[in-house]
C-alpha cells in the first residue's frame, strides 16, 4: 500500500482556455472565418457543368446515331 | 419508318432544350440575389435554390423510372423500357448536382464537407443505386432490362427513407419542411429555379428517350437489312 502523496498541481497547459459562451460570427478572429461567395459560385458552377458535360454527351451519342443512318442508308437497297 | 425521320423531332427538343438552359442561366441569379439573405446562414444559404431543385428533379427522374419500370414488368412494353433507362440516367445527373452542391453549402454551415447521418447516408446510397442501374444497362447484357426494373423498383422503394429521414433519425440536414416554410421573398426565386431545373430534366428526358428509341430503330433496320 502506498502512502497518499500531496494534491500535485495540474500541468501547465499551452491550449486555449474552454470557451463556455456564444460569440457572434462577426467577432470571430479573421482566420477562423470563412468566405461564403467562393463556395456559393462553386456550387452555381457544379449546376451548369454537370449539365453542359451531360448535353454533350448525349449530342455526342445524336451524332453517332447520325452516322450509324448514314452507313445503314449505304447498305439498303435504292427505293423503287 | 426510317430511322432518319426522327430528326426533326430530335433538333426541335434541343432548341427547345437549349432555350430552357439560357432562360435559366440569365433569369436564376438576378432572383437569387434579390431574395433576402437567411437570418443564421447568410449568403451561404442560397445554394438552396440549386441544391433543392435538384433533388426535385432527382426524385421526380426516380419516380418516372420507377413507374415506367412497373409498365415494363407488367407489359414488356418496350417503350416504356426506354423511359425507364433515360429516367435512370437523368437520376444520376441531377443526383450528382445535389451530392455536390450540398457539401460545398455544408462546409460554410456544419464546417464539414460531408458527415454520415443519415440524411446524406441515405441519399448517397440512392444515387448510388441508380448509378448500379445503369452500370447494368450498360455491361449486364442481354436480359438486364428486367432485372434493371427491379432495381428501379428497390430505388424508388427507398425515396420515402431519403424524404423522411431528417424528420425521423436525428440529423444535421435541415427538415424537408423547410420548403413550405420560405419567407415571401425567397418563394420567387426558389420556385423560378424549380420550374427551370424541372424544365430541363423533362427536355434532357423527351430527348434522351427519342435517342434510345432512334438506337432501337437503327438496330431493327440493321437487323431487317442483313435478312435482305
Amino acid at each position: 500500500m502506498y502512502a497518499q502523496s500531496p494534491a500535485a498541481p495540474p500541468p501547465a497547459s499551452t491550449a486555449p482556455p474552454a470557451q463556455d459562451e456564444f460569440v457572434p460570427i462577426s467577432e470571430l478572429p479573421a482566420d477562423e472565418k470563412l468566405p461564403a461567395a467562393p463556395l456559393l459560385i462553386a456550387a452555381y458552377a457544379v449546376v451548369w457543368i454537370v449539365l453542359a458535360v451531360y448535353v454533350w454527351t448525349l449530342w455526342k451519342r445524336f451524332l453517332r446515331a447520325e452516322q450509324d443512318l448514314k452507313q445503314l442508308a449505304g447498305r439498303l437497297p435504292p427505293a423503287r | 419508318m426510317l430511322p432518319g425521320d426522327h430528326r426533326p423531332m430530335l433538333q426541335r427538343s434541343f432548341v427547345f432544350m437549349l432555350l430552357t438552359g439560357f432562360a435559366l442561366v440569365t433569369a436564376a441569379p438576378l432572383l437569387i440575389a434579390a431574395a433576402p439573405y437567411e437570418s443564421t446562414m447568410g449568403l451561404i444559404q442560397k445554394i438552396f435554390y440549386f441544391h433543392v431543385p435538384s433533388w426535385i428533379a432527382m426524385f421526380t427522374a426516380i419516380t418516372v423510372c420507377g413507374v415506367a419500370s412497373v409498365r415494363y414488368l407488367a407489359t414488356r412494353s418496350r417503350s416504356a423500357d426506354r423511359l425507364a433507362v433515360s429516367a435512370a440516367e437523368l437520376t444520376v445527373v441531377f443526383g450528382l448536382i445535389g451530392l455536390l452542391t450540398g457539401p460545398l453549402w455544408g462546409r460554410k454551415a456544419w464546417g464539414h464537407y460531408w458527415q454520415w447521418d443519415a440524411k446524406l447516408t441515405t441519399a448517397l446510397v440512392l444515387w448510388l443505386i441508380f448509378v448500379s442501374y445503369n452500370l447494368l444497362r450498360r455491361f449486364g447484357g442481354p436480359g438486364s432490362e428486367r432485372l434493371a426494373a427491379g432495381v428501379a423498383l428497390f430505388g424508388m422503394a427507398n425515396v420515402p427513407f431519403v424524404y423522411w429521414s431528417a424528420h425521423i433519425w436525428r440529423t444535421v440536414h435541415p427538415k424537408t419542411s423547410v420548403v413550405m416554410t420560405l419567407g415571401p421573398g425567397m418563394r420567387p426565386a426558389f420556385y423560378w429555379s424549380a420550374f427551370g431545373f424541372l424544365l430541363i430534366f423533362g427536355a434532357l428526358l423527351g430527348a434522351r428517350t427519342r435517342l434510345e428509341a432512334l438506337r432501337a430503330s437503327i438496330d431493327e433496320a440493321y437487323l431487317s437489312a442483313e435478312d435482305i
